[in-house]
């Protein structure tokens, strides 16, 4: 029993270098890292000190707001440096990593019969806490807040991105630990939106609510979802949790054990060999990268997937909420003549002597190239055609350019995360950083409206 | 590549510098940018600002060229037409030829010279002053300015208009993109109520006309829509009026061209067809009024409205102006309606008011190019209303939610 959710405007960008569905083990990470700013507005509170010994589990740091949210180490391994930048912000925790692992025991717990209270502890306890965002603003969620509803995607539709329709099979058990649990915490329902006709993992979970999804990109994701199903109001908290989080979040209740464990997908048109690889968070991506081989050198390295992920060196580790690492390559280069020759290697959304509509089913090898400066917002009417959401795209980013928080709430910025506005990012003419726009209006709401 | 690698060493030398927007400007004129994303989307589309203008451009290349020939060709059926010789317009035998254009290349393209010299001049300074990059704007501007004026418009006339347009209009919002009014037609305003001897009546329209006006060989250079203003005979057919064989503005005379221009810009999907659907169609409701008006009697055939009342409805699309306004300035998505709602209602009321102010306005008949103005002025109105549809639609799932 299902409903049916059609997205219409959008675009699926057809990119070469989707992973193979195939598993390979990444070899053991030598080092790994923790970046206190993949936890978007959390003030690390250090709990050891630079020579401590951890155990996968173990407590690097928590929240200076909230001290019972942990955040954990995902190897057994010493800590070797605290890298700090301007104002002595932590930028990079670095570890050195033992050869085997020892774990934390946490106890198991049975999410059936286990309170909401006792869940919350545990998760908060075992450094699960993190994988579960709220909206609005798109934070980690507050352990205090009650949600009206959870959202899950159960799919993605990112180019070159993680199938989790792959990359879940066979955590059924996992999955549905975590949704007994989550099931606690709110009064309303979980909310999961499927890819329609795709078998997935989640067609044999219990206590959800389903609904088969189709259309183009961004129909996976999960802001896209909520805002036909039920948006977010002012007033009002919904959390969302990505789908291969669960998996943690379940493991840990099921085992007592946290097992930061990611099947990433690893993409992109400079990788020779594109496929899944079994490794951790904060693991070196150069481990799986060079397992695969790379067809050129001079790349660009992403944690995450090519919309929204984030620039990071080759010898750097996978993000905390990356299940994907994408390499393309990099477009520092000119272009003679190439704002008025006709193009037939990019992808484009209007017709002015652009070809891509010609080759709807063509897959394209796109650089890092922005394809023109940085302008003020001219065209108007495009990013509607590629922006699902009942918002006016360019309305709510000008409102957020000139900080009007009225304007900013009146017309929904409760609902929105950054990555919902990826696409109108991809197809703006006048380059401008859409998301980060957003991610600095809903920064500003917090502090000024908390 | 000896050419790319000198011109980067440039850039890095001017990075930072006062000279460094106006070096770029030339630079990125023939070369991409070698610019990456930083964050966010790792990957953007292939359009950017100068191909989106580029492409206006292409599209007011025809009309540009049969504003060149139509210019030389008026001018000599005028000549023949004082001696008392009827023309028989013909494209091949007496149109495309070489006299027709050698007379309107020597006439219009100074105009184009100056308009893009004058107005990318300003851009340039304004840039170097402001430090920020030298938008493509007046890429289209500078073109569409040089077709919506009369051919013998003195020069010194021109570089006024456009330097008032330019920074009057534009560059004191901001620059491209913050703009109020639509920057061509702010500065053919300018010209229009600064210079109205020379921007209306009977001897502007075609070359030569107001030079040899007194003397024996006098030529008549009135437009149709001054014909019909001032109740005279119209000779010019339909078929003629379509493919602009009249006098006129060097670029708005052939609907045809402009037709094509529109298709052109409709299918690269640059221009809105909203604004150009919705804009026909409150032209044509605006002229079943008029001809109603007239069928119901109700005006006499002596009132100075008459003769434009009862021009029939459809023909209002092929004179005038009209149809260059709404292709290439009603679209402009700057100044004109934001939203895909507040197209339909901008685009209906441009259509609406042009015919509107042309039938009662027979002294300035030219009514698109203030309905335009007037409705640049309205359009951030229109679209904060239609805007706030959306966010009553949200408060309302709230109260619905808490009540």
């Amino acid at each position: 029993m299902s409903k049916d959710i059609t997205i219409k405007r959008g675009l699926s960008i057809r990119l070469i270098g989707g992973a193979e569905e195939v598993i390979s083990d990444a070899p053991r990470s030598r080092t790994f890292v923790i970046r206190p700013a993949d936890f978007h507005l959390i003030t690390p509170r250090m709990v050891i000190k630079e020579g401590a010994k951890v155990k996968v589990g173990d407590t690097i740091f928590h929240s200076k707001d909230h001290e019972e949210m942990k955040f954990v180490a995902p190897f057994s391994g010493t800590l070797t440096k605290i890298e700090r930048g301007a104002r002595r912000v932590i930028l990079n925790l670095h570890f050195d990593v033992d050869e085997t692992d020892e774990y934390v025991d946490f106890g198991s717990l049975d999410a059936k019969t286990a309170s909401a209270d006792q869940i919350k502890a545990k998760l908060l306890e075992s450094g699960c806490w993190p994988f579960i965002m709220q909206r609005p603003y798109h934070v980690i969620a507050n352990p205090e807040s009650t949600p009206r509803d959870i959202f899950i995607s159960a799919f993605t539709s990112a180019p070159i991105s993680n199938n989790y329709n792959f990359s879940l099979r066979g955590k059924e058990k996992e999955l549905q630990t975590a949704i007994d649990a989550l099931s606690k915490f709110t009064t309303g329902s979980i909310h999961v939106g499927m890819e329609k006709g795709v078998a997935s993992p989640f067609d044999s979970i219990q206590g959800i609510k389903r609904y088969s999804v189709s259309g183009p990109h961004p129909a996976g994701n999960v802001g896209t979802q909520m805002n036909a199903i039920a948006p977010v109001n002012k007033g009002e908290i919904v959390w969302t949790v990505n789908a291969q989080d669960l998996v943690i979040i379940g493991e840990l209740l099921l085992t007592g054990k946290y097992n930061p464990e990611r099947i990433v997908a690893l993409t992109g048109s400079s990788v020779k060999k594109p496929k899944y690889y079994k490794t951790r968070i904060g693991a070196e991506v150069s481990t799986f990268v060079y397992d695969s081989g790379l067809n050129e050198e001079n790349v660009r390295v992403i944690s995450g997937d090519v919309l929204t992920g984030t620039k990071i060196a080759l010898d750097k580790h996978l993000g905390a909420y990356d299940t994907t690492v994408t390499i393309i390559p990099e477009g520092d280069d000119y272009e003679f003549f190439g704002w008025n020759k006709p193009v037939f290697d990019k992808i484009s959304t209007s017709r002015a002597l652009t070809f891509s509509w010609l080759f709807p089913k063509k897959e394209y090898d796109l650089t890092t190239n922005t394809n023109g400066e940085h302008r003020a917002f001219v065209m108007t009417g495009g990013y509607e055609k590629v922006f699902p959401l009942d918002i006016y795209p360019m309305q709510i980013l000008k409102a957020c350019m000139v900080e009007d928080l009225d304007d900013m709430e009146n017309l929904g910025m409760y609902e929105v995360a950054p990555e919902d506005f990826a696409l109108t990012e991809f197809v703006c003419v006048s380059k401008q950083p859409h998301q980060e726009i957003i991610r600095k209006g809903l920064d500003l709401m917090i502090k000024e409206i908390g | 590549m000896g050419l790319k690698k000198k011109l980067h060493t440039l850039k890095e030398k001017y990075r930072g510098t006062k000279m460094a927007p106006a070096f770029n400007a030339f630079h990125t004129f023939l070369y991409m940018p070698n610019m990456t994303t930083e964050s966010g989307s790792h990957i953007r589309a292939a359009d950017d600002l100068k191909r989106t203008m580029n492409t206006v451009i292409m599209a007011l290349v025809p009309v540009l060229l049969f504003g060149i020939f139509n210019t030389g060709y008026q001018h000599y059926a005028a000549i023949d037409a004082a001696n008392g010789i009827t023309r028989e317009v013909s494209l091949l035998e007496n149109f495309l030829t070489w006299e027709n254009f050698s007379l309107g290349a020597l006439k219009v393209l100074p105009l184009v010279l100056i308009s893009y010299g004058v107005g990318l001049g300003i851009e340039f300074i304004f840039a170097i002053i402001y430090g920020h990059e030298v938008e493509e704007g007046y890429l289209v501007t500078g073109m569409l300015v040089p077709l919506i004026v009369p051919v013998d418009i003195p020069l010194w006339m021109l570089v006024i208009a456009i330097v008032f347009g330019v920074v009057i209009g534009k560059e004191v919002f901001g620059g491209t993109g913050m703009n109020i009014l639509n920057p061509a037609l702010t500065i053919r305003a300018f010209l229009f109520f600064a210079y109205p001897t020379w921007m209306s009546g009977d001897k502007v329209w075609v070359h030569g006309a107001r030079e040899m006006a007194g003397t024996p060989d006098a030529i008549s250079g009135e437009t149709v829509l001054g014909k019909l203003a001032q109740g005279n005979e119209v000779t010019t057919s339909i078929a003629d009026m379509f493919f602009g064989f009249m006098p006129g503005s060097i670029g708005e005379t052939s609907t045809f061209l402009i037709l094509i221009g529109a298709l052109f810009l409709l299918f690269t999907k640059i221009a809105s067809w909203r604004i150009m659907l919705s804009s026909v169609i409150g032209a044509l409701v605006m002229g079943l009024i008029f001809n109603g008006v007239v069928s119901a009697g109700w005006i006499g055939t002596n009132s100075p409205f008459y003769t434009l009342m009862d021009t029939t409805f459809w023909h209002h699309l092929l004179i005038g102006g009209f149809a260059f306004g709404v292709v290439y300035m009603a679209t402009d998505p700057v100044t004109g309606s934001q939203t895909n709602r507040g197209k339909w209602i901008y685009g209906f009321f441009i259509g609406f008011l042009s015919i509107m102010i042309r039938v009662f306005n027979p002294a300035y008949p030219e009514g698109v190019m203030l309905a335009i103005l007037l409705m640049n002025v309205f359009a951030p109105t229109i679209d904060h209303y239609v805007v706030k549809a959306n966010v009553n639609k949200r408060k309302k799932r709230l109260n619905v939610k808490t009540a």
